[in-house]
């Protein structure tokens, strides 16, 4: 089924499309450094060069003939070099040109280097949570959906409360709290908000998925429960548990750029979410400088996109209603 | 009926997680906030040192459990606490003047999103193949994947900033006075961006489930049975198609409440609309801690309250529902 | 008195060469590859056949509800004069429902679950002719009764009846203009032998005194065995066996007829071994060369791989396709 699934999505249009933006930014993450032109948070450049070098002489202090064949010299050797540093402030508030491609900040920063820089820890931080909400999602739901019984009542008691709760203002609240400000407690924040949603969707598959003919039939031949767990309900979830995964990724992305924009995280870090911070901390809008406030917004819009268009994708695939006639 | 007592006991066990959150997060958290904060701040009147150590528990030896029931009176006799930021002005004042706004942008903005989208989705769906409803549908992915905030940006930047057609931000003109028309103006001028705002981002979630119901029901053979009776295109489209379809799309609605609170929230943030959500953004910059935890109990306890009438709504329309639930 | 006579020999429905099926990536699947019968005023046909053999798209095609990518390729259709095949959406919305109507197979699925039964009855009336709510709810309650629907039933929604219930509720449906022919696609499947029983004693009974004639569908041949005057047999798209029930169920000659009489016991008679059919149905899209049961045929024969046989009339009001009946006279 997953070779199926597979060869599926990639002949579908949209998946297609969609990942080949997450591969595009992907990229871009990884070569940063050799991508980005400027250091993403200096605001100039310095560039040294040697003017002059000079090699002095040599001058001998001692001499000694031991013997025929053999001679011994002590002597001092001089050099000089003269450096030249030239230090270029990267101009402020500039507007996109060839040497900033997407202009510069008010504090002179170049932002094209931002943003490639900013695409690392934005993706970082949306896949480790991701992964994290996806996975703490998916083992709730697998000890609700399965094992039903204390647990499942307990469990989908707490996942509907924590669902009608809305969990911006609850992460904002956290967030406030916190003394310690970082990366690592907005990835905690957002996987503790957020997996109520999969784990609703997912515990319904599994429940449906326990209740299927080939799994009743394992039950009764006395399978273990994880053996079950893992080789027969799992495998047939794989295209539900790639669209929570998506889903989550994109939520986190889009909550770390809004912690971020409200300041809760920390805002000396790079990331798309702290471009956005910074660009309505120093008046960009009002100023007019569209180049500090619009990429961050598009490239967050175009990796959403991403991320919709597998879903999509993946809604189709396990859906054959939803598939162009 | 055990329908309406299970919806019932969700609402209030929710709101109890709610208000037992709030209580504890502030004290559990990592680091003496409260010293912190007293050191940040500067010159602080005695009182207001009472007041942060009030809102942080840190300020009796009572064991947690009594602190916790002193707590829950306290709010059932509506003290909320006192306001930091604005002292000495009680919380619930500060709420007071602000709920009224929240309440009318983002009720008023939630409604035209949801019925918006629901037709626009029932439309798309019945015209699947053709190329406007792609466009449509790939339109809006893309304009949904846009942070709230950023949307809001965008607007202001476009239709306030570039070209002045409609005002910064804010609520109305402060100069006006209240009660005239012009005031009235004022205010629907003031709230045409942020309302547009939020319609557009939460409409698509609409339009995606919404179309995706009802190509779900359209392939059932209750269609193919009310074609083949010869009924009008317009009964098929309502009673028979949309009524069924439109029943998933309540409960979503009710789910992702939460969510759509959260995008107003931002809203108001960037606008400067003096609602619920600025008074959030700045009780988190200037630490107004018991102002936060009451803003946060009170979108709690109304998209509880929300969510609650969308189960109702299911009860009135699906009749399977009403017989003992699913 | 000799044009009355003539019009009540002429049969209601004169299906001719019909072919129909659905257009996919690869080509054109034929459902319905060649069918021709024809149905007597009053007449009872059976369709019998496996899941999967055209049975269906039969029916759907006679009703014109083919729907997409499904379309009648060609053929005829001779309905009291009109060729279905060849009208409108306007002409044949006159048709539907009014002359020829539907019980769908699954009532299950049919029933829309936000409507109550009155109403889903009543729509059906007020779509054909003007009639006041009164007289439409009078009629619904009529039609209700024909079918023994306790009246109080009238407002119930369809998730209260029974598998039952709402299966009669469906003919009650397909009742309610007074048709001519009512075709039931399965109507009975999904529910258990007792209550298949009363289903079919109702049809008959409503039968005898309303006088529609009936198309029904089935795979399982037992249920014809009482009730159907004309049996067609369909197998893979095509009509092997045709003819008077009585001459097909006493002297089944296709081997595929002969499968199907094996796979289910009599109540009387002697205990026999039952059998089945081995092998699965053949894809549409590519059917086998030469008689497309060939490959599954106990009794086949070299020819039979390499043409396919045509329906034959081999007695009075029976025919086969089949190369061990070819030009042969029951004797």
């Amino acid at each position: 089924m997953l070779k199926d699934t597979f060869s599926l999505f990639i002949e579908n249009r949209k998946a297609l499309f969609g990942l080949m933006i997450l591969v595009f930014f992907s990229g871009v993450a990884i070569f940063a450094p050799l991508i980005a032109p400027y250091d993403p948070k200096t605001n100039k450049v310095d560039v040294l060069r040697i003017v002059e070098e000079e090699m002095g002489r040599t001058t001998t202090v001692e001499r000694e003939q031991i013997d025929e064949f053999t001679e011994r010299r002590v002597y001092t050797q001089s050099i000089a070099t003269t450096y030249e540093r030239v230090t270029t402030k990267l101009p402020l508030n500039a507007r996109p040109s060839r040497q900033h491609l997407l202009g510069t900040t008010k504090a002179g920063q170049d932002l094209f280097s931002q943003m490639v820089y900013g695409t690392r820890i934005t993706l970082a931080v949306g896949l480790v949570t991701g992964l994290f909400t996806t996975i703490l999602a998916l083992t709730l739901a697998l000890l609700a959906g399965y094992f039903g019984g204390v647990v499942d009542d307990i469990i989908s008691l707490f996942t509907n409360v924590f669902l009608v709760i809305p969990s911006l203002p609850l992460m904002i609240v956290i967030a406030a709290y916190i003394t310690v400000r970082g990366v690592i407690p907005i990835v905690l924040i957002l996987g503790l908000t957020s997996w109520p949603w999969s784990t609703r969707i997912l515990r319904s598959q599994v429940v449906s998925l326990r209740n299927r003919d080939f799994v009743r039939v394992s039950r009764i031949l006395g399978e273990r429960p994880l053996y079950i767990l893992f080789r027969e309900i799992l495998p047939n979830m794989i295209s539900l548990v790639m669209a929570s995964f998506f889903t989550s990724t994109m939520a986190a992305i889009m909550g770390e750029a809004t912690l971020e924009f409200l300041g809760l995280g920390n805002v000396s870090i790079v990331s798309w979410g702290t471009i956005l911070y910074w660009a309505q901390n120093s008046g960009a809008l009002l100023s007019g400088a569209w180049w500090w406030f619009l990429p961050p917004g598009i490239c967050i819009a175009l990796i959403g996109t991403s991320f919709a268009l597998m879903n999509f994708a993946i809604d189709e695939i396990s859906n054959p209603k939803l598939r162009k006639r | 009926m055990a329908y309406f007592a299970r919806k019932i006991g969700l609402l209030l066990f929710a709101l109890f997680v709610a208000v037992t959150l709030n209580f504890f997060i502030p004290r559990m958290m990592p680091g003496d906030p409260a010293q912190d904060l007293i050191d940040k701040m500067q010159g602080i009147p005695l009182e207001s040192l009472e007041a942060i150590r009030a809102a942080f528990g840190v300020d009796s030896n009572d064991p947690l459990l009594v602190q916790y029931g002193k707590y829950l009176l306290n709010l059932l006799k509506g003290d909320l606490g006192i306001s930091i930021s604005r002292f000495p002005t009680p919380v619930w004042r500060v709420l007071q003047v602000a709920i009224p706004w929240t309440v009318g942008l983002m009720g008023t903005a939630t409604i035209i999103s949801f019925f918006l989208g629901t037709l626009i989705g029932i439309g798309v769906a019945w015209k699947r193949n053709t190329k406007l409803a792609s466009f449509t549908v790939g339109l809006f992915i893309f304009v949904r994947s846009f942070p709230y905030f950023w949307l809001g940006l965008l607007l202001i930047y476009f239709l306030a900033f570039r070209l002045p057609i409609f005002p910064l931000g804010n609520a109305y003109t402060p100069q006006l006075q209240r009660g005239t028309m012009e005031f009235f103006f004022s205010v629907l001028r003031h709230a045409i961006l942020p309302a547009l705002t939020i319609v557009i981002s939460s409409m698509g979630a609409w339009i995606l489930t919404m179309r995706n119901n009802m190509i779900n029901v359209l392939a059932e053979d209750y269609i193919t049975v009310a074609e083949a009776k010869g009924l009008p295109l317009r009964r098929i489209k309502t009673l028979y198609a949309a009524k069924n379809a439109i029943l998933p799309s309540i409960t979503g609605f009710a789910m992702s409440l939460g969510f759509v609170v959260g995008g107003g929230l931002l809203t108001e943030m960037v606008f400067a609309y003096p609602g619920v959500g600025l008074m959030l953004y700045q009780a988190v910059q200037s630490k107004d801690y018991p102002l936060m935890q009451a803003i946060f109990l009170f979108i709690s306890a109304a998209v509880l309250v929300a969510n609650f009438i969308a189960d109702i709504a299911i009860l009135i329309l699906d009749p399977r529902v009403r017989d003992g639930g699913k | 008195m000799i044009e009355l006579d003539r019009l009540e020999m002429t049969p209601l429905l004169q299906c001719k060469n019909l072919v129909a099926g659905y257009r996919i990536k690869s080509g054109f699947v034929h459902a319905v590859d060649d069918v021709s019968f024809d149905l007597d005023r009053g007449g009872f046909l059976g369709i019998a056949g496996e899941s999967g053999c055209g049975k269906s798209t039969l029916a759907y095609a006679i009703m014109r509800l083919l729907k997409d990518n499904a379309t009648i390729e060609s053929g005829s259709l001779l309905f009291k004069g009109a060729d279905l095949a060849k009208l409108d959406e306007e002409q044949m919305k006159k048709i539907r429902w009014v002359d020829i109507s539907m019980a769908f197979q699954s009532a299950m699925n049919a029933l829309n679950p936000v409507l109550s039964v009155g109403e889903q009855l009543t729509d059906a009336i007020h779509a054909h002719e003007e009639a006041t709510q009164s007289d439409a709810r009078k009629r619904a309650l009529e039609v209700l009764k024909l079918v023994d629907i306790p009246k109080d039933r009238f407002n119930s929604y369809p998730h209260q009846l029974s598998g039952g219930m709402k299966q009669r509720v469906m003919i009650a449906m397909a009742l309610i203009l007074n048709p001519e022919l009512i075709i039931m696609d399965e109507p009975t499947t999904a529910l258990d032998v007792v209550v298949q029983r009363t289903i079919i004693e109702k049809i008959q009974e409503l039968r005898k005194t309303l006088g529609f004639s009936v198309i029904f569908i089935t795979h399982d041949l037992s249920l014809l065995v009482e009730i159907s005057d004309t049996l067609a047999i369909m197998y893979a798209g095509k009509i092997v066996e045709y003819g008077a029930s009585e001459s097909l169920f006493n002297r089944p000659l296709h081997p595929y007829t002969k499968g199907l009489m094996n796979s289910f016991p009599s109540l009387t008679g002697m205990i026999k071994r039952m059998g089945g059919i081995e092998g699965k149905p053949p894809d549409l899209l590519k059917p086998p060369e030469g008689c497309r049961f060939h490959p599954r045929c106990p009794q086949a024969i070299p020819i039979c791989r390499e043409s396919c046989p045509s329906l034959e009339e081999i007695a009075d009001r029976h025919s086969v396709a089949c190369f061990l009946h070819k030009g042969a006279e029951i004797l």
